[in-house]
């Protein structure tokens, strides 16, 4: 994985996605869910695309069963983006890199 | 993006038909690449048991199933490249692919692209998607441990998905239009066996009205009963939608003979059976099969469709070798 990947568990989410100042898009996800593995070469590609703009963090739900919830996550994968520590947009399936990089821009700017 | 890539042949999909187109092309030394799309492994990758892949006696599951086939193109030197293709040009030569990524020409393509679960089209079923609308069991019955949930559709996807959610939900009701299921004879007995001592129930006759809910997510559904349009609420906090798959030809639309939607080959008895209505253009797998549509039924199709390109690439080569020595000043 890449170095601009981070790994988050329910008890680094608060300091890592909710008080980053950068924006970070938090995946969802399991290994045994084949749609996340998909996604998992997009979500490498877009991370050094972004780099500096944008902090990608993975959560694996089945080793971190306090946060989805907290959300209402009930399908993965999920992208969340956070921006300040709030909810900014949600993604929900599998999705090339265009359509990742157009979601992105549209809630960056 | 400005890099173009040539290749001789270029296989678009990497489900059972891609590879195995893969694996015949590559033996036939014509350096195949296959361009993953989205969903690498295909349709296999979101599924469980495999139960009849001839020679896997005791079962394998899909995702292991998809890996080895990819391992399998890969010992043959096939390259795998990881883009998702957005448009095609086929009325010129070469053909041109644009990806994500960058863009391909190649001399013959061999298209895989497959299906994918298909959506009723319901508002409420959309809104809801990913809060407790799913399409993938798998992926999602993680989620409904102990609650109650329900599958819609009656073929083989809605029985499997039916039988994998019971493992794990408290209560499993399956959603179907018809009076009987139309999977498989063996799916369907288990899905019986489970109706009488277990914890699934059968709404026959009924299509999905509605998908109910709040801020939380999904906490019930409309059914309509399509014999007296009476309407029922059952209460479940997820929905899987199995009622089939469409096929993934929009990029070729325009270009290539389809028939509701799905591309048109040659077929019959004189070879060439995977031909398009462009020479060059070959297709494989679910993306030309509306009807059989099983994992060993696309490799076939695959292999098919190898042939089919070994064979045009030789003709063309031998076609330019002609013209050459013709070209050839005396």
């Amino acid at each position: 994985m890449s170095e601009n990947i981070a790994v988050v568990t329910d008890a680094s989410f608060d300091t890592d996605v909710k008080q980053s100042s950068v924006p970070v898009l938090v995946d969802y996800w399991a290994e045994w869910c084949g749609p996340c593995k998909m996604i998992a070469p997009v979500l490498e590609e877009v991370a050094s695309d972004y780099a500096g703009r944008l902090k990608i963090a993975k959560l694996n739900v089945d080793e971190n069963p306090g946060t989805p919830p907290k959300f209402g996550i009930r399908g993965i994968p999920t992208l969340m983006l956070f921006k300040d520590g709030e909810v900014a947009a949600t993604k929900v399936g599998a999705l090339s890199k265009a359509q990742l990089s157009d979601f992105l821009d549209q809630h960056l700017a | 993006m400005s890099d173009v890539q040539h290749h001789r042949l270029i296989i678009l999909g990497s489900g059972p038909a891609g590879y195995t187109a893969a694996v015949y092309a590559a033996r036939a030394n014509l350096n195949p690449v296959v361009i993953t799309g989205m969903q690498a492994g295909g349709q296999l990758t979101t599924t469980t048991d495999v139960d009849n892949w001839p020679g896997d006696v005791e079962g394998l599951q899909g995702p292991a199933l998809m890996e080895r086939m990819q391992k399998h193109a890969e010992r043959f030197d096939t390259q795998i490249v990881f883009d998702h293709i957005n448009t095609v040009k086929l009325d010129a030569r070469p053909f041109e692919l644009i990806g994500d990524s960058a863009t391909y020409t190649c001399d013959a393509l061999i298209i895989a692209t497959g299906a994918s679960a298909r959506y009723l089209g319901l508002n409420s079923e959309e809104a809801f998607m990913g809060k407790g609308v799913s399409a993938c069991a798998t992926c999602d019955g993680f989620f409904y441990r102990g609650q109650k949930v329900a599958v819609i559709g009656g073929g083989n996807t809605a029985l499997e998905e039916a039988l994998y959610l019971s493992n794990i939900a408290e209560h499993v009701t399956m959603v179907h239009r018809r009076g009987e299921f139309r999977g498989e004879k063996i799916l369907q007995d288990k899905v019986r066996e489970k109706a009488e001592t277990g914890n699934i129930t059968v709404e026959w006759h009924h299509e999905l009205d509605e998908v109910v809910g709040d801020d939380m997510g999904v906490n019930g559904i409309r059914i309509r009963d399509n014999r007296s349009d009476d309407i029922k609420q059952v209460d479940v906090t997820g929905c899987f939608i199995a009622i089939g798959h469409t096929p993934n030809t929009d990029i070729f639309k325009g270009q290539l003979d389809m028939e509701g939607g799905y591309i048109k080959v040659r077929s019959g008895l004189d070879g060439n059976a995977t031909a398009t209505s462009i020479p060059g253009v070959f297709a494989a797998g679910d993306v030309m099969d509306h009807v059989y549509r099983q994992a060993v039924t696309s490799a076939g199709t695959g292999c098919m469709a190898a042939l089919d390109a070994e064979r045009y690439l030789d003709h063309l080569a031998a076609t330019e070798a002609t013209k050459e020595t013709e070209d050839a000043p005396a």
